[in-house]
């Protein structure tokens, strides 16, 4: 630590004062490792380049500032499909709520229960990832992850399940502090689904370790929204095989402040990566999106839709990057991310990035932002649509690319008539 | 793949221009130096050396102390390194912060005084210092005065190394009320205007070099046009970096006063030289009310040879504020040369209804890296600003478009476009894009596009089949990937600029 400035080495002794680093293990070197890249780098400062949009003081503060319960009632997202429901509370596994941790085609396990073993399939994956997403950028509160989660879940993909695995998350406490770690390793030829919701904690840090071998499959479907004053910093790290395929649509809906980071690396030849995410903020709302793709293998695909709908005050940030190295020729990589502000103050920041050393490649990246089309809305008013309706189905349809990339109708559909009742809700 | 030897014949429908471009491939046309007698202040940076530049310029004291001012505020500055660009580590004090022709000692009381070779330096260059002529590249150059049309005469302000050589035409321009000579005549001579506006729009502790700058600048030029007038004709720098060792730290301040009109040129060479040398300049522009500035530069600083040895590091701070309604601002240009290029021409649009204009070309070859792009700040309402950048990595380079288009809360209404497209010729060199936006209104619009790929197989395919060889079809597909920047430059440049994208991409294809 003693090459840290001084604000930041205090505030890295500030905040793990208040942790305890899980012992014992197969992951106990990981969490080591972890710690000492942490370490190295400190912990996120509003001057670094790659927090320029978004304070992290709250994301590194040794305790979680306070959060309100969700007072509504709400049918949770995905509680009327098939799936084997996995629940945790405040970042606590809970086994009442959870389905038994049994489906065929895959093994599920905790990792406070698999971390105490000797050896397990997930110590090639847990941290490793996360360490390899490290480079060019630091992603300190990820390390931290690693180091100090105590739960989570393993998930072991070697056939075609019947059903999605999925991720209840619940906030109870009002200072909750939840660290989760999951790996999912899919095998060959694999394929799964998992989703995740809920709100977690009054702050959420959590990582998601994806490795998908040549030719598996792996489809995220994720809802965070609901509890207005959580905070969230996440982290998706995916190393993709050959003939891969990876698809993460994330709808975001309310949040003090959410930072998802996506970190994905192509590894084997004609693998295709989709991320996308559709986020509606209202008042004092802060959504950061921060993608880092790596083009490091021949004819790979990847396309990054955001779109973000904004609404007194509200703040959304995109941060996007396509790295192509040098001998990932044929790279066809699509960048777009767009923002409708309904209204004066809310803002729009992007930076959205290309980096490329190989010369056959067609990459393009476009950003816009501004308000909804006026003559759009005439035409519809003058169709007899009053004006609240009309401007819901040009900010559904301002929406709509993004959840295109979700390959499940059904999941998309959901997600859709959430988005359609948030607006609705706020119409009034 | 070698140049087209002389003999070739002229494949029908290919343009002259690239042929001859094609042809003049092989060596950088600039790097010749003269060989003149040259006062130099020590080695070094120091308050004394800030002081002696002061002195040599004659200056008053308050430009001293506000030279004084800038050298403190420096030492306490870093170096940025966010761009992406890596060279070794500057010794600023192994550096000349003055170099002057000895013949210049005595400062010419009009050009038929100056030195010859140094005119004879200029008229190499293609820039002519005597009035009857006309700059090369224009129809009739070289010809008889009579011929040259009146209307295409362009004014001449002539920096050799650390002073200005000379200024042509400036009875002329006197006559229609502006003002045009080196930025150290203007000190002395119009103390009022520089005290105004010097430093209002790059402030002495903008950045690193831009703060250098202020310490040490040592000529550059000055311009003022005064209300409702429209410049009788095009203004223009030549900047000719000659003596080893040796910075060249020149300012620039342009005022456009209100619905006045200035098209102005800039254009820079240096020899060819083993060691790297420094190029840290100021461009200062305000636009009044309803006037209209339309700066261009085509950049042709050595950029070192094939293997990367020597070449000129380009750290230039350019940068135009709209401070009236309708001011409105225009900048293009070509960056072809420099082994390093750190430069952002921006816009400050202040004024309601102000625009601001971007066009830029940038290629870069063997070892160069270029980080370029603008900044577009809109604070006024309903204002526009268009950003048009095409760069084009070849060899082992590295071109990175670098920008900002923020939308501050009161800019209502306002409009931005950009488009940054990125070619790659080869598998060594790399394209980056590093936009940033940000919009805090809702009224207001941004489009961003950017796309990378590399010269299209097919329209190649399409020359070569015509006949053209490879080099020769390259060099008419990336004119045609300029052709939007190209036209935006003066005529003067135009064609210049087009030989250049040819000359600049020498030895980069097979």
């Amino acid at each position: 630590m003693g090459a840290l400035a001084k604000p930041r080495a205090d505030a890295l002794e500030a905040r793990l004062a208040a942790l305890q680093l899980p012992e014992g293990g197969w992951a106990e070197p990981a969490r080591r490792d972890a710690l000492a890249r942490l370490s190295a780098t400190g912990l996120p400062q509003g001057r670094d380049e790659y927090w320029k949009y978004t304070r992290p003081d709250t994301l590194n503060a040794p305790e979680a500032p306070e959060a309100a319960l969700f007072a509504g009632s709400e049918t949770l997202i995905f509680s009327q499909r098939e799936r084997l429901k996995i629940t945790f509370v405040d970042g606590v596994f809970d086994p009442d709520q959870s389905d038994a941790l049994e489906l065929e085609g895959i093994t599920i396990e905790r990792l406070s229960e698999a971390a105490n073993r000797d050896i397990h399939w997930a110590k090639d994956l847990y941290g490793v990832l996360e360490a390899r997403g490290q480079d060019p950028v630091a992603r300190p509160l990820a390390a931290l992850n690693t180091a100090f989660a105590a739960d989570g879940i393993l998930i072991h993909v070697t056939g075609r399940p019947s059903k999605p695995v999925s991720l209840v998350y619940q906030h109870r406490g009002t200072r909750s502090d939840a660290i989760l770690h999951h790996v999912v390793k899919v095998e060959s030829g694999a394929e799964m689904t998992l989703l995740e919701n809920g709100p977690a904690a009054a702050r959420f840090n959590k990582v998601l370790e994806v490795d998908v071998a040549d030719g598996g499959r792996f489809h995220h479907v994720r809802a965070q929204g609901r509890d207005h004053e959580r905070r969230a910093a996440t982290h998706i790290f995916a190393r993709l095989g050959r003939e891969s395929l990876f698809k993460s649509f994330t709808m975001t809906a309310n949040g003090v402040l959410t930072r998802n980071e996506c970190v994905i690396e192509f590894t084997g030849d004609d693998a295709v990566a989709h991320v996308a995410g559709a986020s509606m903020g209202d008042g004092d709302f802060h959504h950061d999106d921060t993608v880092f793709i790596t083009h490091d293998a021949v004819n790979c695909e990847s396309r990054q839709v955001f779109k973000k709908v904004l609404r007194n005050g509200a703040t959304g940030v995109f941060q996007g990057k396509i790295l192509v190295k040098k001998d990932a020729q044929q790279t066809d990589g699509y960048q777009i991310s767009q923002s409708l502000l309904l209204d004066e103050d809310s803002q729009f920041l992007a930076k959205p990035e290309l980096e490329i050393y190989a010369d056959d490649v067609a990459c393009s990246h476009g950003s816009t932002s501004g308000a909804i089309d006026d003559d759009a809305l005439y035409y519809l008013r003058s169709r007899g649509v009053p004006r609240r309706e009309a401007q819901d189905m040009l900010t559904l349809s301002f929406l709509a690319e993004a959840l295109a990339e979700i390959e499940d109708e059904d999941l998309a559909e959901e997600i859709r008539e959430r988005l359609e009742a948030w607006l609705s809700r706020r119409r009034g | 793949m070698t140049a087209l030897d002389s003999t070739a014949s002229v494949k029908e429908g290919v343009d002259q221009e690239t042929v001859d471009a094609v042809r003049n491939m092989g060596t950088y046309k600039y790097g010749w130096d003269t060989e003149i007698e040259m006062d130099y202040a020590p080695k070094g940076l120091n308050e004394d050396i800030v002081r002696l530049i002061s002195t040599k310029n004659d200056e008053p004291e308050w430009m001293t102390a506000w030279r004084l001012a800038a050298y403190e505020r420096w030492t306490q500055k870093e170096e940025p390194s966010w761009a992406m660009v890596d060279y070794p580590k500057i010794d600023y004090q192994d550096q000349y912060y003055y170099a002057r022709p000895k013949s210049m000692e005595t400062k010419p009381k009009s050009l038929d005084e100056v030195d010859p070779k140094l005119l004879e330096t200029y008229q190499k260059l293609g820039i002519p210092l005597k009035e009857q002529m006309i700059l090369a590249g224009v129809e009739g150059a070289g010809e008889s005065p009579s011929d040259a049309a009146p209307e295409r005469k362009v004014a001449v302000d002539a920096v050799f190394d650390s002073v200005s050589v000379g200024t042509t035409f400036q009875k002329e321009l006197k006559e229609a009320g502006v003002i045009f000579c080196s930025i150290s005549e203007a000190i002395r001579e119009h103390p009022e205007l520089v005290k105004k506006y010097l430093g209002s729009v790059v402030p002495v502790s903008d950045n690193f070099f831009a703060t250098l700058n202020s310490a040490v600048f040592s000529d550059g030029s000055f311009v003022y046009v005064p209300p409702g007038v429209r410049c009788p004709m095009e203004l223009s720098t030549y900047f000719r970096i000659n003596a080893e060792n040796t910075g060249q730290f020149e300012r620039t301040l342009i005022i456009a006063d209100k619905g006045s009109y200035v098209s102005y040129l800039e254009g820079c060479t240096a020899p060819q030289r083993d060691t790297t040398q420094l190029h840290a300049a100021v461009v200062e522009i305000i636009v009044e009310e309803d006037a209209e500035v339309k700066y261009s530069t085509v950049q042709n600083w050595f950029p070192g040879d094939e293997n990367g040895k020597g070449g000129i590091y380009n750290f230039v701070t350019k940068r135009a504020d709209c401070r009236g309604d309708r001011a409105k601002v225009m900048w293009t240009q070509v960056e072809t040369g420099s082994a390093v290029t750190w430069k952002y021409p921006s816009c400050i649009l202040r004024g309601e209804e102000s625009q601001g204009e971007f066009y830029s070309i940038a290629i870069a070859n063997n070892y160069q890296q270029a980080d370029t792009g603008t900044k577009m700040v809109h604070l006024g309402k309903n204002t526009k600003s268009r950003i048009v950048s095409k760069g084009i990595s070849a060899g082992r380079a590295q071109n990175t478009y670098r920008g900002l288009v923020s939308m501050h809360p009161k800019a209502k209404n306002s409009r931005n476009y950009t488009q940054c497209d990125s070619l790659l010729i080869g598998d060594q060199c790399g394209a980056h894009t590093v936009p940033y936006i940000e919009v805090k209104n809702n009224s207001s619009r941004v489009e961003h596009e950017a796309t990378t790929s590399k010269v299209d197989d097919d329209q190649l395919f399409y020359c070569r089949s015509r006949g053209m060889d490879e080099e020769e079809a390259v060099a008419l597909v990336v004119n045609g990937f300029c052709r939007e920047v190209l036209q935006a430059l003066p005529m003067e440049f135009a064609m210049e600029a087009q030989q250049l994208v040819a000359i600049s991409l020498e030895g980069s294809v097979g």
